[in-house]
Formats: C-alpha cells, structure tokens, sequence
C-alpha cells in the first residue's frame, strides 16, 4: 500500500441517518462510506430526496448520525464538533444570509465571527466583493438582492474564514451561466491552493468540469464512486447523465426496500 | 476571471464567547436600526393603552385605586399614577414577544444553521438577540416614561429608586427575553411564534397591574396574587412611589420569579438551538 501522505480530508464509514416524525422513522441514509481526499472536489449526486442534504448536514455538524464514523478535517462530527467547526464552510441548499443588513455588513459579520484582525478582515471583504461581482451593491441591503446576488453573498460568507474543508450544497441553482462560471473559477481556485469541497449538483455537466470525484447516493447508499471517466467507462455511457440514469432507475432501488426491513430488523 | 484564492487556514481553537456576544449583539442592533417600524412598535402598543387608560377610565377608575380621590381630573392623576409602572412592565413584555418572532426567523432561514456550523460561542447567537432586544425594550421604555411625564405623572422615586427599577426591569427583559428566544425556537412557524408570548401579555391584567388585587373575586385573586407580574408590578410601583407601601418580601419575590423564569428560558433555549431542524 503506498504511503498516505494526509488523512482524507472527510471519512464516512457505516454512516444511517433517520428522521423521527409523528408517522413514524424515515430512514434516509441507510449505510453510506464515502471518502474524500484533501485538496480534491467530489459531486455528490444523487434524485432528489436521495439524502444529499442530509448528508451534508451531518458532516457540518447540523445533524447527529444515528450510526457510523464521521470525520471531518481529522476531527470527529459527534466527539470534536467544534474543531470540525473551525475547519469547515457550509453553503447550505437554503441561502443563509441576513437581509435586514447589506452585503458588506454581512461580509463583516462572518469576519468578526472568524476573529479575523481588522486590517485582515477589511481586506478579505473587499477581495470577496470583487471576486463575486458585488461590489456595487456592497452597501445596499441584501433585500433589495437578486436571487442569484443572494447565492453569491452566501458563498462570499462561507469563505471569509478560508475553511480547509468546503461544501455547497447545490451551490450554482440559479446562478446565470456567467456566474456560474465564476464559481467553477472559484472552486477551482481554492482547490488549487488546498482546499478541500464536496459540492452537491443536479448539473452533471458541472460535476463533469469541475470534480476529480463523482459520488451517487441512490437508496440510502453510495452506489458509485470514481472519476467522472471512470464512472462513464465502467457503465459504458457517454455523459454523467447516462450514469446517472443507469444508477438511478426506480427499479434499480433494491437497497431501498431493503433498507426498510433492515429497519424492522434493527427495531 | 483569474481567482486567486485564499490558501485555507488552520485555526487553533480559541473560543471566544465575549466577543463572540458582542458581535451578535451588534447584529441584533444593526437590525433593530435598519428595522426601526419594530421600535416604534414596541412603543406604540403601550402608549395607545396609557391613553385609553388614563383619558378615557381614568376618571372613573382613579376613585377605586387610591383612596379619597373623586371622579374627574382627581382620578385621572391617581390612575395615571396607578398604571404608569404596570406600562413600563408591558414594554418590556411587548420587547421580549418580539424576540419571540425574531428568533423563530433566524431558525426558519438559513441564518441560524450558518451560525451552527461555526466555531463561534454556542450561546451568543441567542444572547446576542436576548440583549439587543432589551436595548429596545429599555428605549422604549424611556420614551412610554416620557409620554407619562408628558400626561402629567411625577413619580416620587429618588436616585436610588431609580436604580433599583432599571435593576428590576433589566432583570425582567432578560428573563422574559430567555423564555421568549425559547418559545420563538419551539414554535412551528414564525406566524405562530408570538402565540406563546402573547399570553404573557394578559398576565398583567389577571394581576396588580390595572385595579387592586383585592377587589378580584376569590379564584381570580388567588390566581393574582401567586402569579410572577403582581410583585414585579407591585415593585415597580412602590419605587416610582419613592418606596412608600414597598414591602421587602414583595421585592424578594419579584426578583426570585425573574431568575426562576430566566434560568427556566435560558436551559430551555439552548436545548432548542442545537435541536435538529429541518435543512
Ligand atoms: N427534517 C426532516 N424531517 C423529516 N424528513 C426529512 C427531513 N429533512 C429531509 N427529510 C426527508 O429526507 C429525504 C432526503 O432529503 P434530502 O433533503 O437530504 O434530499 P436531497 O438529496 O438533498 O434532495 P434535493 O435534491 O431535492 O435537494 C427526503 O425524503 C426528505 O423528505
Ligand atoms: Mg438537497
């Protein structure tokens, strides 16, 4: 085996995940191992419903796994929260950003958040402003923001404190095909100077471009993971989109029903 | 487009909870500035009811709270006196319903799982919230003061007095603010967030704060005189009065409900701020 020169940057082994209601457990994450090395994009892909965003919320602290190991950055999610915290930025599917203030303000916020000195943080918050083409409505508040403004406010804040770990979770919906460009820039930028992201996307094409690592969660697993070439050589298709359609048929949701008797069975 | 990005960093882990509080309280201010219809709002609310009170029943109602005094201007002035300490105490209610909302908007939005996924203080994003809105509850108050003086209220407290009043209601606001950052976090929605406080809202009424205790019918006076607003009410009251009628065991328990209630709203809010949401 060679040697390992850095622990992956994020290790999912034997991760489940299930959501208490009134009608009873949903069991959304069934058995997911998953592992990404530092300093690489993966895509995690997946239909909708298929627990991307649970997954995410599990590894950026939001959500307790019910079983399996979860480490983040070197650190446990459950045992090391905190130190996960420092490490991490989340762009969550849902824009976090206050609207009763303006895009600066909320800039300057996060930079206060990260203890970052007040010559630093400056600097960062007018570098963040130009790379996303915000500049000119630095000082308006966020609600008078275009949607997609909003999106790239979100992503301006996720990087104030330049995580070593990053994850979007469906960071260009509704971003113009400019912006979005911009933000394959962006993640290509940071990975390049060592960061490491797990991005999620309904875009295969964008998984395609950007990711060294293309993941599917179908059926509360990772069905399949590889480079994008790979994943296509393997399943004998053309584009993502055909893998991605082989991985996902309905029919080929075996795993699912089986997850619900593993259920019963744990129960 | 040439992005040059930052190379990430490795933090040490540095916990910071005073500055930390102090930047979410600057949040919560900046919010209360760019937002000033709530301010106005908490003031408003209190000011109608003073005016209603005073001017319309006070003539009447002067007579059944102090004794000797006849209906007209002679009872105005003893109503005006009588409830001007309870309105101070229903700014501060009306301060803390907001936070209620307040909160329950930063859970619903996707502000308050951002602030969870960061290594900051766990307690200063409500903290932050919890003090900034008694930064507008006390303003408020000052200017609910200042259209009382307007009407005519000369209360009689000293210097100390004073003091011992702003102790009382800064106690009250964080207390009421704690349960109500809680009750904001525990509802379902932001429509429905301000229900709970709402009911705090009535508690004055069903206590000292608008006719004696002593003329409520036997249930309801028994109810009024055990309830947390009748010695916090009957407090204030007997400062702004310079102390006259201020009994020590009243001040005990006004202060004992408030930490009662501050500590129950606090242990309950930090409980509700790590519970999952949905994402
Ligand atoms: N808080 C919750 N309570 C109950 N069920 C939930 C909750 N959050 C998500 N779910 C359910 O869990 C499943 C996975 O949801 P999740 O949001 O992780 O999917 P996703 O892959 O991100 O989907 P999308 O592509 O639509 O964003 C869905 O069936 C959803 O209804
Ligand atoms: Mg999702």
């Amino acid at each position: 085996m060679p040697t390992i020169p850095t622990e992956p940057a994020i290790q999912v082994a034997g991760l489940r995940k299930s959501y208490r209601s009134r009608s009873g457990d949903q069991l959304v994450l069934d058995d997911v191992d998953l592992v990404v090395p530092a300093g690489t994009v993966t895509a995690l892909l997946g239909a909708n419903g298929a627990g991307k965003t649970t997954t995410v919320g599990v590894l950026s602290t939001l959500l307790a796994p019910d079983a399996g190991t979860v480490r983040v950055a070197g650190h446990d999610v459950v045992r090391e929260a905190d130190a996960v915290r420092a490490s991490i930025g989340v762009t969550g599917q849902v824009t976090a950003v206050d609207e009763l203030l303006t895009g600066a303000e909320n800039l300057r916020l996060m930079v206060r958040l990260a203890h970052l000195g007040r010559a630093e943080g400056r600097e960062r918050v007018a570098e963040l402003l130009e790379r996303f083409a915000l500049t000119d409505a630095a000082d308006k508040p966020v609600s008078t923001y275009s949607g997609g403004m909003r999106r790239k406010l979100d992503l301006a804040m996720t990087l104030v404190s330049a995580p070593a770990v990053v994850f979007l979770d469906e960071p260009t919906t509704g971003l113009d095909p400019r912006s979005r460009r911009t933000l394959w820039d962006e993640v290509r930028a940071l990975v390049a100077a060592g960061t490491t992201i797990l991005l999620t996307t309904q875009y295969l094409e964008e998984a395609d471009q950007l990711a060294d690592q293309v993941a599917v969660l179908h059926g509360g697993r990772v069905v399949a993971q590889g480079t994008p070439d790979e994943l296509k050589r393997v399943h004998d298709a053309g584009t993502l989109d055909d893998v991605f359609l082989a991985l996902t048929e309905p029919a080929a949701a075996t795993p699912a029903e089986t997850t619900t008797t593993d259920q019963e069975a744990v129960r | 487009m040439t992005a040059v990005a930052i190379p990430p960093t490795h933090p040490t882990l540095r916990p910071r909870p005073v500055s930390d509080v102090l930047t979410m309280l600057g949040r919560s201010l900046l919010r209360a500035v760019r937002y000033p219809a709530l301010t106005v709002f908490l003031v408003v609310g209190p000011l109608v009811m003073l005016v209603l009170l005073v001017y319309v029943f006070g003539g009447a109602f002067g007579a059944g709270v102090a004794p000797g005094v006849t209906p007209g201007a002679d009872g105005r002035a003893a109503y005006l006196a009588f409830i001007a300490p309870t309105l101070l105490v229903i700014t501060v209610v009306g301060g803390a319903t907001s936070v209620a909302t307040s909160a329950a908007m930063d859970a619903a939005g996707g502000i308050m799982a951002r602030f969870r996924t960061m290594a900051i203080s766990s307690g200063s994003v409500l903290s932050g919230m919890v003090l900034g809105f008694l930064v507008q509850a006390l303003v408020a108050v000052v200017l609910v003061l200042g259209a009382a003086f307007a009407m005519g209220y000369r209360p009689d407290a000293g210097p100390s007095d004073w003091l011992a009043l702003v102790g009382l209601l800064v106690l009250l606001g964080l207390a009421l603010n704690w349960l109500c950052v809680a009750m904001g976090l525990h509802a379902r929605s932001v429509e429905s967030a301000s229900n709970l406080p709402m009911v705090l809202l009535l508690l004055p009424f069903l206590g000292s704060g608008f006719v004696p205790v002593d003329t409520m019918p036997g249930p309801v006076r028994w109810f009024a005189e055990h309830q947390p607003f009748t010695p916090v009410i009957d407090t204030a009251r007997g400062l702004l009065a310079g102390g006259a009628g201020l009994d020590g065991a009243t001040v005990v328990q006004a202060v004992a409900w408030c930490v009662v209630i501050g500590v129950a709203g606090y242990v309950w809010a930090r409980s509700l701020y790590r519970r999952e949401r949905r994402l």
